[in-house]
């Protein structure tokens, strides 16, 4: 009976650091540029995540929120920006400003 | 003057379609031929701008449209190479071309702001002729898949190009 109860502590621990999304690991998530769009963008953006811009499109594109962010993607490359703020971030291509998102970021 | 002008551009183009429509609706080689056509006449009015222009938003905007449009035009040479299909001539080139030349000369007289106003009002009244143009008459009248979908992007591509355009030229005004 000793002997199980540092297991059930440890299974326990283990559950815990599970279930707060404090603990969890920074995820990576990808958005695609493509035909002139930007693709659907995560919903559950934390600070620490990272965002890999995905530049399908034949034409050089950028991800902008002027004075927060801005990143130049060249016809088929990708970019990189990780989210070090928490907050509400719209964004544009500024060479196509019709292309737009937002990046809702948490804590 | 600057206010006439997409109504002359309009006219030609129009004009210059009619014996291709008569004839019924301009083939993927005509239509391949506008589209790259049109496209070389806005890199050649952007070069014109960088070689004219101090103002660095239309600087900026005249760079946006020679790496666009060289980027869709590179995509339709290599389309039609994949499909054999050889661009074919037609009045509706000819007009472009022909107005084209013709607002390049009027443009070389002009200098400082009164050109980069010139620049940009025509930018708009050139895109959105040729908007209406490919919506219109090339899109439909497409008959390859590739060809329809590269001139629907381009379509779109035009769109913000002129959205842009009437940006700055409400900033110039």
């Amino acid at each position: 009976m000793r002997r199980s109860l540092p297991l059930s502590a440890a299974v326990t621990w283990a559950l815990l650091l599970v279930s707060n999304p404090a603990a969890a690991a920074p995820h990576t998530y990808t958005v695609v540029i493509d035909k002139m769009k930007f693709g659907p963008v995560p919903e559950q953006l934390h600070k620490g995540d990272t965002i890999v811009w995905d530049n399908r499109d034949m034409f050089q594109h950028s991800a902008t929120d002027k004075g927060v962010f801005d990143l130049d993607i060249g016809a088929g490359k990708k970019a990189v920006l990780r989210l070090t703020r928490v907050g509400t971030f719209p964004f544009v291509c500024k060479y196509h400003p019709g292309m737009k998102g937002v990046l809702k970021v948490a804590p | 003057m600057t206010r006439i002008l997409p109504k002359i551009f309009i006219a030609s183009l129009i004009a210059a379609a009619a014996p291709a429509v008569a004839a019924g609706a301009p083939n993927d080689a005509q239509i391949a031929h506008i589209a790259y056509t049109a496209g070389n006449i806005d890199i050649a009015a952007a070069k014109q701008a960088l070689a004219k222009s101090h103002n660095a938003a239309v600087r900026s905007f005249a760079n946006e449209m020679v790496r666009d449009h060289t980027a869709v035009n590179d995509k339709a040479l290599a389309l039609v190479k994949k499909l054999h299909v050889t661009p074919e001539d037609n009045p509706t080139s000819q007009a472009l071309s022909k107005g084209a030349a013709a607002e390049l000369k009027k443009l070389s007289s002009l200098k400082d702001g009164a050109f980069d106003k010139a620049y940009v009002n025509n930018e708009v009244a050139y895109h959105k002729t040729v908007n209406g143009a490919l919506k219109d008459t090339l899109i439909p009248s497409a008959r390859n898949a590739e060809l329809k979908s590269l001139l629907q992007t381009g379509l779109t591509l035009f769109q913000e190009h002129q959205a842009h355009a009437e940006q700055l030229a409400a900033k110039l005004k």
